[in-house]
C-alpha cells in the first residue's frame, strides 16, 4: 500500500481517538465557582473580545484576575481573540463580558472541543507528519509506525481533549521549530521555536538547546565570517517575531512588566503541579514547605534545575549535531519535568525506553485525570498505546525471542507497579490519616523513573556510545 | 473442494486487529445512542422481571419484543450479568433508565458479544483460497480481516446507534464459512439458530434451502456440472430436516401456545412501504417518480418530529413503526403482496441459476448476497441497515476476484454512505466522517494494490459517481442547513442521500446478477462437490 494512504490512515485513527475522547467530560465540568481550564479558556475569549488590549494583563474592574486571568504570552491571548470572534457569530452568549461566567452546555463544548481540533489539524499533525517522514531512519513502514505511535500518545490526547488544552499548538510549533533546524532552515526553525515561546512559557523547557545548539553551529562555522553573519541573522529574527508578538504591548514600559508578572508568578512560589514531582516526593521525607523559605526555596529549584541540564546544554554547544540536539532536548525537558517526545529509531532500545518513558509520563497523570472524570479513557487509551507500541516494536525490530525477554525485568516490574497504583487509586479508599495517599505514590514512581531517565539520558548524551557508520548524516 | 489457505506463523497481527478495534470501540460508549438502546434496556428488563409467557404480551414499554424467542433468551441471559451494574435497569417500569453504570453495561456487552464476530472472520479467513502477499499489507486475509472487522457501517450501526449485530453476522459469517468446509450440518444448524435469533435473515433463507438441496442433498453432479437425479441423498435431507425443526422447536416450543401473537409480534405488516428514513431502494426512486410526494409527503411528518425533540425520534430500528398510508398519486400505489412479489421476483433468476450450474460455495455465497439486495431493493419497509447483510458477505468475495472488488467497493461506500443519516448528531459528525474516510481509503487502495494488474479497479463513470458523495455530504450537512429552505423542506437532503444511494446500490445489484449469470463457467477448476 502506498505511503500517502498508510499515512493518512494513522491521522484519521489519530483523530477519531482525539474525537472520541472528546466525548468525556472535561476539567471543572459543573464545578462552581472557579470550574477548570476549560472556564479559563472561555474567560479568556471573553476578555480578549471585550476588553482592550491594554487591559488584558491588568487587574481592572472589568478584568478579575483572581479568575482565571491571562498568564500565558500574547500569542494565547491572539488565540482567544480569534476563536471569540467565531463565539461571536455563532452564540454571543459564550462571550458576553460577566455574564457567560461558568457558562455550560453542549453546544459551547462542541465548539471548543472542535477549535482544539482545528489547531491540531493545522499546526501539530503536519509537522508530527513531517518529522517522521524526513526524521525517522528505517523502512516507510518504520516511519508510519512511529508516526501512528506519536499520534496516538495519550498524553496530549487527554490533556487537549479531556482536560481541556490548547498544548497542541505550542508542541506543534516547537515541532516545526526542530524540523526546520533538522533540515538546515535555521532561520524557519528559531521563528517557529520563537512563536512556541510566545504561545506558552513553557517552551522555555526546550530554549537552550535551541539557543546551544544554534550558537555551536554558528561558532563552528566560524565567529569572525560566516558564523557570525548567520548568528546576527537568527537573532535578527528572533527579535522581530517577539517584537511582532509583543507590539501593542511595548507602547507603555508597565505593560511588559506586567504581562511577565503575570507569565512567571515567582511571587506564589515556584511549586505549580508540573514541578510538584521531585518536591511532593521529597516533601514526604522532610517537609521542605515548611523548612525553607520560599526565597530558599526557589533559589533550591533553580540551583538543581541549571545544575541537571549544564551538562547536557555544554555538550551540545561544543558538538552541534541533531542527535545531539534531540538529546539535548529530551535532557533539557526532562531536567524540568516535562515530556519532550522524540523517537529515537536509531537504537530500538532507545526507542523502547523512550516508549516506556511516555507512559510513565501518562501515568503521572493519573490524579489529575481522575479528578476531571477521564478514568474510561485514560484506561483505553494507555492500554491500547501500551499495546501497539510494545505490538510494533517487537514486530519492527524483527527479533525473535518473544517480546517478554526482550526488556529487562524492571520494566514489566515498572509497568505492574503502574497498573496496580492505577487500580488501588481508583478502586480503594485511602487510610483517613494520608487522604492523599495515592496521588502522591503516583508522584514518587514517576519521580523515581524520571530520576533513573534523567540519569541515563545524560550518559548517552555524554559518552556517545559507538554509533553505526550509516546512519545519521551528521548537520 | 476449498483449499485451505496455508497458515502463518505469525498470527498475532489478526489479534492487534481485533484488539484495536476493541478499544476504538471503548471509546465510543460515551457517543450518542438512538431509541434502540431504550429497546434492548426494555427486553433486558422484561425478560429479567417477567416469566417466559407473558415475555410476548408486556407492552408497557412501546418496544415490544418483536425477534424471535432466541434472542429474548440472549437478552435474559444478558440481564443476570446487568444485575451487577445497576439493578434499576431491570424494572420494566423505569422507561428510558439510562445511567452511567447502565450505558457502560449495554456498551460493553456488544463489544464482547464481537468475539463471535472475531472468531467466525478468523474461520473466513481460513477459507482464502491463496493467501500469498508481498508483505502483510498485501495478504487477502489481513485485507479481508480489517474490512470486516473495522467496517464502518458495524461500527456505527453497533457502537453508536446501538445494535447486536456484529455478534448476529458473525453467526452468519461463521455458518457461511462452515458451507466453504464443507461442514454443512454446522452451517445448517449455525443458520437455524440464526433464523430463531433475528427473523430478518429469512430474506436469504432461499438461497440457503437451494444451494443445501442442490449441492448437498445430490451428492454427485455431472460432469458438465447438472443435476444427478439419482445421487439423492435422502439421509441427508432428512438430517438436515431435523436440525433445522429441533432447532426451531427448541426455540418456540415455550411459546407453541401462543404463536399467533409471537408471529403477531415478529411481523408487524401495519408499517408502511418506507421506513422513516428511506433506504436507498427501488421505492425510493419510485417515490421520487411519483409526483405527489414530492410536496404531500407523510415522509415531511415523520422528519418534522427530529426538529422538536431528540426523545420524540421516529423509531429507527427494526422494532416498532408508524402506521403510515402512502398514497402515490400518479403512479399505482404499493402494498405488502406488491413487494414481495418483486422481491421474489428479483431472486428467482439467482436461484435458478445455482440449481442450474452450482458454482460450489462460491456460487452459495453470491446468491446469498443477491438474495440480500434484492430484499433490500424490493422488500417492504426496509431500514437502511439492512445493507450491511449484503456488504459483509460480499468482503469474502471481494478479495478474490476483480469483479467481486470493483461491486463491493461501489456498493459499499454507497451503502455506508446512507448510514449517515442514522447518525444526525452534530457531536458524531467528525466521527462518521473520520471512520468513514477510514474505511474508504483503505478498501480503495488494499484492493487496488491486490488486483493491481490489468488496469484501473473502477472506470471514470464509477470513480466520479464516488466522488459525487462528497459535494453531496457537503450539501446536505453543511450548505443546506444554512439555506431558507432548511425550515419549510427539512427532508429534502435525506430524501437526495436515498436517491443518489439508491442509484449506486442498484448500480451494484445489475452487475452482481451479471456476474452470476455470466461467470460460472469459467471455474471448471474448481470442483463442485
Amino acid at each position: 500500500m502506498e505511503n500517502w494512504s498508510l499515512f493518512s490512515l494513522c491521522v484519521l485513527l489519530g483523530l477519531t481517538s482525539r474525537w472520541a475522547v472528546s466525548f468525556h467530560s472535561y476539567s471543572g465540568a459543573g464545578k462552581p465557582p472557579m470550574f477548570g481550564d476549560y472556564e479559563a479558556q472561555r474567560h479568556w475569549q471573553e476578555v480578549t473580545y471585550n476588553l482592550p488590549v491594554h487591559e488584558w494583563y491588568f487587574n481592572t474592574t472589568n478584568n478579575d484576575l483572581n479568575y482565571w486571568g491571562l498568564d500565558y504570552p500574547p500569542l494565547t491571548a491572539y488565540h482567544s481573540l480569534v476563536c471569540a470572534y467565531v463565539a461571536k457569530l455563532l452564540n454571543p452568549e459564550w462571550v458576553e463580558l460577566h455574564a457567560s461566567r461558568g457558562y455550560e452546555s453542549h453546544s459551547h463544548k462542541l465548539f471548543m472541543r472542535a477549535t482544539v481540533l482545528f489547531t491540531d489539524i493545522l499546526i501539530y499533525i503536519p509537522a508530527v507528519l513531517l518529522y517522521c517522514f524526513y526524521f525517522c531512519d528505517g523502512s516507510s513502514k518504520q516511519k508510519v509506525a512511529t508516526a501512528l505511535c506519536i499520534l496516538l500518545y495519550p498524553g496530549l490526547i487527554l490533556i487537549d481533549y479531556g482536560h481541556f488544552q490548547y498544548n497542541s499548538v505550542s508542541l506543534g510549533l516547537a515541532l516545526w521549530g526542530i524540523l526546520g533546524l533538522g533540515l538546515g532552515w535555521d532561520l524557519f526553525g528559531s521563528l517557529a521555536f520563537t512563536l512556541a515561546l510566545n504561545y506558552k512559557q513553557m517552551e522555555l523547557y526546550h530554549s537552550l538547546p535551541f539557543f546551544c545548539y544554534l550558537l555551536g553551529k554558528c561558532i563552528k562555522q566560524g565567529l569572525t565570517g560566516r558564523g557570525f553573519f548567520q548568528l546576527a541573522k537568527i537573532s535578527l529574527t528572533v527579535l522581530v517575531t517577539f517584537a511582532l508578538c509583543w507590539m501593542p504591548f511595548l507602547s507603555d514600559p508597565k505593560q511588559p512588566l506586567q504581562v511577565l508578572h503575570r507569565l512567571f508568578p515567582f511571587g506564589r512560589g515556584l511549586f505549580e503541579d508540573k514541578v510538584a514531582n521531585t518536591w511532593c516526593s521529597l516533601n514526604v521525607l522532610i517537609k521542605i514547605k515548611t523548612l525553607l523559605s520560599r526565597e530558599t526555596q526557589l533559589f533550591l529549584s533553580f540551583a538543581l534545575t541549571l545544575l541537571f541540564i549544564l551538562p547536557s546544554s555544554l555538550k551540545l554547544l561544543s558538538k552541534p549535531n541533531l542527535w545531539q540536539f534531540k538529546l539535548a532536548l529530551v535532557n533539557s525537558s526532562l531536567a524540568f519535568f516535562l515530556f519532550s517526545f522524540q523517537v529515537h529509531e536509531k537504537s530500538i532500545l532507545l526507542a523502547a525506553l523512550l516508549m516506556f518513558f511516555l507512559f510513565v509520563f501518562f501515568h503521572s497523570m493519573l490524579p489529575l485525570l481522575v479528578k476531571d472524570g477521564l478514568l474510561l479513557p485514560y484506561v483505553v487509551t494507555s492500554l491500547a498505546f501500551l499495546f501497539l507500541s510494545l505490538y510494533l516494536l517487537s514486530h519492527l525490530t524483527r527479533t525473535n525471542e518473544p517480546l517478554f525477554w526482550y526488556f529487562p525485568f524492571h520494566f514489566w516490574f515498572s509497568l505492574v507497579a503502574m497498573a496496580v497504583l492505577s487500580f488501588t487509586s481508583v478502586w480503594l479508599e485511602p487510610p483517613a490519616k494520608f487522604p492523599d495517599l495515592f496521588p502522591v505514590l503516583v508522584s514518587i514512581l514517576s519521580f523515581l523513573h524520571f530520576l533513573g531517565f534523567i540519569i541515563y539520558f545524560n550518559l548517552v548524551q555524554l559518552m556517545e556510545p559507538q554509533r553505526k557508520k550509516s546512519q545519521k548524516k551528521t548537520n | 473442494t476449498v483449499m485451505a489457505a496455508p497458515v502463518t506463523n505469525d498470527q498475532s497481527w489478526f489479534f492487534a486487529l481485533a484488539l484495536g478495534v476493541s478499544f476504538l470501540k471503548c471509546l465510543l460508549i460515551n457517543a450518542y445512542h438512538s431509541t434502540d438502546f431504550e429497546v434492548h434496556r426494555n427486553w433486558l428488563a422484561l425478560t429479567h422481571s417477567l416469566p417466559a409467557a407473558q415475555w410476548y404480551y408486556e407492552a408497557t414499554s412501546e418496544w415490544t419484543l418483536d425477534y424471535p424467542p432466541l434472542f429474548a433468551w440472549f437478552e435474559y441471559g444478558l440481564s443476570h450479568i446487568a444485575r451487577f451494574f445497576d439493578k434499576e435497569m431491570l424494572v420494566v417500569q423505569n422507561l428510558n433508565y439510562a445511567s452511567p453504570a447502565t450505558i457502560l453495561f449495554q456498551r460493553l456487552s456488544v463489544i464482547v458479544a464481537d468475539v463471535v464476530f472475531f472468531y467466525a472472520v478468523k474461520e473466513c479467513c481460513k477459507c482464502l483460497r491463496e493467501d500469498k502477499g508481498k508483505d502483510l499489507l498485501g495478504k487477502p486475509s489481513f485485507i479481508l480481516t480489517v474490512l470486516l472487522l473495522w467496517n464502518f457501517g458495524l461500527l456505527i450501526v453497533d457502537h453508536i446507534h446501538f445494535q447486536y449485530n456484529g455478534f448476529l453476522f458473525g453467526v452468519l459469517l461463521l455458518s457461511i464459512a462452515r458451507h466453504f468446509q464443507n461442514r454443512h450440518f454446522e452451517g445448517a444448524l449455525l443458520f437455524s439458530i440464526l433464523l430463531n435469533l433475528k427473523h430478518i435473515y429469512l430474506y436469504i433463507a432461499p438461497a440457503y434451502g437451494i444451494y443445501l438441496l442442490r449441492c448437498f442433498c445430490f451428492t454427485q453432479s455431472n460432469a458438465d456440472g447438472s443435476l444427478q437425479w439419482r445421487s439423492f441423498s435422502v439421509v441427508r435431507l432428512v438430517t438436515l430436516g431435523t436440525i433445522v425443526l429441533s432447532t426451531f422447536s427448541v426455540s418456540f416450543g415455550p411459546f407453541i401456545g401462543q404463536l399467533p401473537q409471537v408471529l403477531s409480534r415478529l411481523f408487524p405488516f401495519k408499517r408502511g412501504l418506507c421506513h422513516a428514513y428511506w433506504a436507498p431502494n427501488i421505492w425510493a426512486l419510485y417515490n421520487i417518480a411519483d409526483k405527489n410526494h414530492l410536496i404531500v409527503c407523510s415522509y415531511y411528518e415523520r422528519v418534522k418530529f427530529k426538529l422538536l425533540d431528540i426523545n420524540k425520534l421516529p423509531k429507527a430500528s427494526m422494532t416498532g413503526g408508524l402506521v403510515q398510508e402512502f398514497q402515490h398519486s400518479v403512479l399505482p400505489s404499493v402494498s405488502p403482496l406488491a413487494t414481495l412479489i418483486c422481491t421474489v421476483l428479483s431472486i428467482l433468476p439467482a436461484l435458478f441459476r445455482i440449481w442450474h450450474r452450482p458454482n460450489g460455495a462460491r456460487g452459495f455465497l453470491r446468491c446469498l448476497v443477491i438474495c440480500a439486495l434484492g430484499s433490500f431493493m424490493f422488500g417492504w419497509h426496509v431500514h437502511e441497515k439492512a445493507i450491511l447483510m449484503a456488504i459483509l458477505p460480499l468482503s469474502l468475495l471481494a478479495v478474490e476476484s476483480r469483479e467481486d472488488a470493483r461491486i463491493f467497493l461501489i456498493l459499499s461506500i454507497t451503502g455506508h454512505y446512507s448510514l449517515f443519516p442514522l447518525l444526525f448528531t452534530t457531536q458524531e459528525l467528525p466521527i462518521k466522517i473520520f471512520l468513514m474516510l477510514l474505511f474508504t481509503i483503505f478498501s480503495l487502495t488494499s484492493l487496488k494494490t491486490l488486483f493491481r494488474k490489468g488496469g484501473a479497479l473502477l472506470n471514470p463513470l464509477e470513480a466520479t459517481y464516488l466522488l459525487g458523495l462528497i459535494p453531496l455530504e457537503l450539501i446536505c450537512e453543511f450548505v443546506y442547513p444554512l439555506t431558507v429552505w432548511q425550515k419549510t423542506f427539512p427532508f429534502l437532503p435525506l430524501m437526495l442521500t436515498s436517491v443518489y444511494c439508491a442509484l449506486g446500490v442498484t448500480y451494484a445489484f445489475i452487475r452482481l446478477y451479471i456476474s452470476l449469470l455470466t461467470c460460472s463457467d469459467s471455474t471448471k477448476k474448481i470442483k463442485t462437490q
